[in-house]
């Protein structure tokens, strides 16, 4: 039986910068949360320090282990740990965001319905009598200073106004750009370079275009529908929802376009062997089913 | 597990450690990892034990004697969180590291640098949870399960700074199984296939999946505390249109697979150590996989019977506990096979076979009371009393703890070379044995008496049984400083010990010299 050896390196010191990193990170984030409002606060430059030791250490890493595989050193069972890595690490973003699903779901078919009276539980409608009931919630039960209330909510325009109603385009996007991913793949699979190139440029564009539609859909619910963190629950989990997805596009954006560049400018990938940009055109379709899930559950229904 | 080994080739060691401090830094080596993680828990169980020292010592009369009420909370909300995600967790991945690959013949876990990562994060995470009892307003005092509104509305600052260890912790966790997964999956020598596998193996699987599919639910849940205390979101706050509740069943959808979490690596343990010392081979090999396995598989649909007194439908509380005692019939089977195992075997009792069955019955105790809690009636009489506390203790310390020392003894002489003092560690075992009955036991009256949980004081007619409770807890606590001596001494030197170390051992890992090399297996061994 032939056996090509596994390749452990003897030592590494990038972990430990991670670990680090990762310190500052959380000791700055917590700091800076914890002082906010407060100028004399020191904690965001750990913060900023945190993150700069973590992108470069990040940065370091990667190309280490790209140089090793350019180098021949990762057998074919190495690179199989690299692919069912990917695929564990894809599941526990999918658990992640189940449980804000999750709390989508509970409060939509219990704890809304329950304070407004309906079901099991309807008692709970005792401590705000006279809320009712309705998704998304507009009017919290305690509608006292505590929140700002918003004015107009994000959800299902209609058929007429379809076309004119931010989200439908973002899901036009994201879908096209799932497309256009899997073009760039089917490219490279063919040995086409160049058609690969504009594909995947295609796919880190229209990346860009859906951040950019989600961030005028944030300052329109912020500057013109009173739509914010502040609102409740329908705002609590619109915001957190839509923002955990928005920022996972930005992720999986930056890894297209790292894919895009390591092809332009190093020439990466061959039709065999690709696996740093099939990770991240996995992430992709990730991303995008999770997006479906939102348009389908936060928005229309 | 019957694989016999043809070959193996453990000639080219050629690789040893690296000197100095650097070598646990920047290590790549599974068994130098699974060291650190073993270390770092043992540091965490005395730490841990500490605060529970503190709490029995509390505890021992009844009125105020030592402590303020608000740091009583905090001891007993970081004893908690410190045995749960610092002793436990970490032990069984240390345990993972040094046995998995050498069990399945692999040359070391499929991503070693991530694993040196997954590592070094829980002393900051650590770090970071314990510094919060010297910040303004205290450590958190919520509670390990951080219910909100306590952990929200009513939270000390350092809340902040809580979330974010979780976090980190998380992270940690969630590479730790990835890498326990990948190494299983992908890293077997030939030969071994699943059902081949030795069933600590197994139960790491399984428990690396629960890993990865709960500890995002729980970043997603201190997530939504975040917000809620500093950015205005109302995901526990019924007055915004959300509900305390929520948080109670975030948190339960990852607690329960939790609780599996810190016992499946247990029951794989179990199973080698019964069966070598019973001279026999496993009973019932193939339904002790199937009975982790559905075990788990439970294990995301009962976690509302955490929550029976918070006011569920009627609906909810018949499916979750229904569903609850389900698990009685998997668990049942892996306690039948154990005793059969034992049945008509040459049994020797050397320490860790003590233990073991010490963990099978004690273990076994913890699972009827937590039938008898399944009981949703019953519940709503036991819920948050010191039965609840008897019977989680009764599973996590006799179950899992037992099942970590055992583990120790057991593989201790591949680690070292050395044997242990087993006259020692048999004294160790009686002192621990009986000091977790006196501790733990009449825990139960007093629950069943009516004594709630959580509080730093008591009524006069509980005081003699919490008196017993405390003096069997500073004896198991002091018997825990000997395990730490026997360790260190068999560290330093003792009998050296041969490759089989034990009469009745099974597995590759006793097929390679005792130590064990620094890298075993770098040419997989074949396994018929």
């Amino acid at each position: 039986m032939s056996y090509q050896k596994y390749y452990v390196p003897e030592e590494s010191k990038f972990p430990i910068y991670i670990a680090t990193a990762l310190f500052l990170l959380v000791m700055g984030a917590a700091g800076t949360i914890n002082d906010l409002g407060k100028p004399e606060s020191n904690s965001v430059y750990i913060l900023y320090s945190g993150f700069a030791v973590f992108a470069v250490t990040l940065y370091f890493w990667f190309r280490a282990v790209i140089r090793e595989h350019i180098a021949g050193l990762d057998s074919a069972q190495l690179q199989k740990s690299f692919v069912f890595g990917m695929g564990w690490f894809i599941f526990s973003e999918v658990m992640f965001f189940a449980a804000f699903f999750g709390a989508l779901f509970y409060v939509r078919n219990f704890s809304v319905p329950w304070l407004g009276g309906d079901g099991e539980k309807g008692l709970a409608n005792m401590l705000w009598e006279g809320f009712e009931a309705s998704w998304p919630v507009m009017s919290t039960p305690d509608a006292g200073s505590a929140y700002v209330l918003a004015d107009k909510n994000m959800s299902w325009p209609g058929w007429g106004n379809a076309l004119k109603w931010l989200p439908m385009w973002n899901t036009i996007v994201l879908l096209s750009s799932s497309v256009t991913v899997h073009f760039a793949h089917l490219a490279l699979k063919n040995d086409n370079k160049k058609s690969f190139n504009t594909w995947l440029g295609i796919t880190v564009t229209l990346a860009l275009i859906f951040v950019g539609l989600q961030a005028a859909e944030y300052y329109e619910a912020y500057a013109h529908y009173g739509l914010t963190l502040n609102s409740g629950i329908y705002g609590s989990t619109f915001f957190m929802l839509t923002g955990f997805h928005g920022f996972h596009v930005m992720m999986g954006g930056f890894m297209l376009a790292v894919m895009l560049s390591r092809s332009v400018f190093y020439n990466h990938f061959d039709p065999h062997n690709h696996f740093g940009f099939e990770a991240a055109s996995w992430y992709w379709h990730f991303v995008d089913v999770v997006w479906v899930m939102l348009f389908l559950f936060v928005y229309i229904l | 597990m019957s694989a016999v080994i043809e070959s193996h080739n453990h000639d080219d060691h050629h690789h040893g450690p690296a000197k100095g401090l650097t070598r646990w830094l920047y290590t790549t080596n599974h068994k130098d990892i699974g060291t650190l993680y073993l270390w770092f828990s043992f540091a965490m169980f005395l730490i841990g034990g500490a605060m529970a020292m503190v709490i029995r010592a509390e505890l021992f009369q009844p009125g105020m004697q030592i402590v303020e009420p608000e740091f009583y909370n905090q001891m007993l909300t970081l004893h908690g969180l410190i045995m749960v995600f610092g002793a436990v967790m970490p032990a069984f991945v240390g345990l993972a590291n040094w046995l998995v690959p050498m069990m399945v013949g692999a040359p070391d876990m499929a991503l070693p640098r991530m694993n040196n990562l997954s590592f070094w994060i829980l002393p900051f995470a650590f770090f970071i949870l314990l510094s919060s009892l010297f910040m303004e307003g205290g450590a958190p005092n919520f509670g390990w399960t951080f219910y909100a509104p306590l952990s929200t509305t009513y939270a000390p600052p350092s809340v902040t700074f809580f979330i974010f260890a979780v976090h980190i912790m998380g992270a940690s966790s969630i590479m730790g199984s990835i890498n326990v997964i990948v190494t299983i999956m992908n890293m077997r020598a030939p030969g071994m296939t699943l059902m081949k596998m030795p069933l600590f193996v197994w139960s790491w699987l399984i428990t690396a999946y629960l890993l990865i599919a709960v500890m995002p639910v729980l970043a997603g849940a201190v997530t939504m505390m975040l917000m809620d205390i500093h950015f205005g979101t109302s995901f526990f706050n019924a007055a915004g249109g959300g509900d305390p509740v929520l948080f109670q069943h975030i948190f339960w959808f990852f607690g329960h697979p939790e609780v599996y979490i810190m016992i499946l690596p247990a029951f794989g343990i179990a199973s080698h150590i019964i069966e070598t010392f019973s001279r026999k081979q496993l009973f019932g090999y193939a339904s002790m996989v199937w009975a982790m396995a559905s075990i788990a598989i439970l294990s995301f649909v009962v976690w509302a019977h955490h929550m029976f007194t918070v006011g569920l439908p009627l609906a909810a509380e018949l499916f979750f506990m229904w569903a609850t005692m389900l698990i009685a019939v998997p668990t049942g089977v892996k306690v039948f096979n154990w005793v059969t195992t034992m049945f008509k075997g040459s049994i020797t009792y050397e320490t860790p076979m003590l233990f073991a069955i010490a963990f099978v019955v004690l273990f076994t105790i913890g699972g009827f009371s937590g039938l008898m809690l399944a009981i949703t009636p019953a519940d709503f009489q036991y819920h948050d009393t010191y039965f609840v506390v008897a019977h989680f203790h009764y599973v996590l310390v006799p179950g899992s703890i037992f099942s970590i020392m055992a583990a120790v003894y057991y593989w201790i002489p591949k680690w070292t070379g050395n044997m242990y003092d087993e006259r020692l560690g048999k004294l160790h075992f009686w002192l621990s044995f009986i000091g977790v009955n006196v501790t733990f036991f009449p825990q139960h009256w007093i629950g069943l008496a009516g004594m709630p949980r959580r509080i730093p004081d008591y009524a006069l007619q509980f005081a003699d049984w919490n008196m017993i409770s405390s003096v069997g807890a500073f004896l198991f606590g002091a018997s825990q400083i000997l395990f730490l001596f026997i360790v260190l001494k068999t560290v330093m030197g003792g009998k050296k010990a041969t490759p089989e170390v034990w009469e009745g051992s099974r597995g590759l890992e006793w097929t390679v010299e005792s130590p064990a090399p620094y890298h075993t297996f770098t040419t997989p061994p074949k396994v018929n």
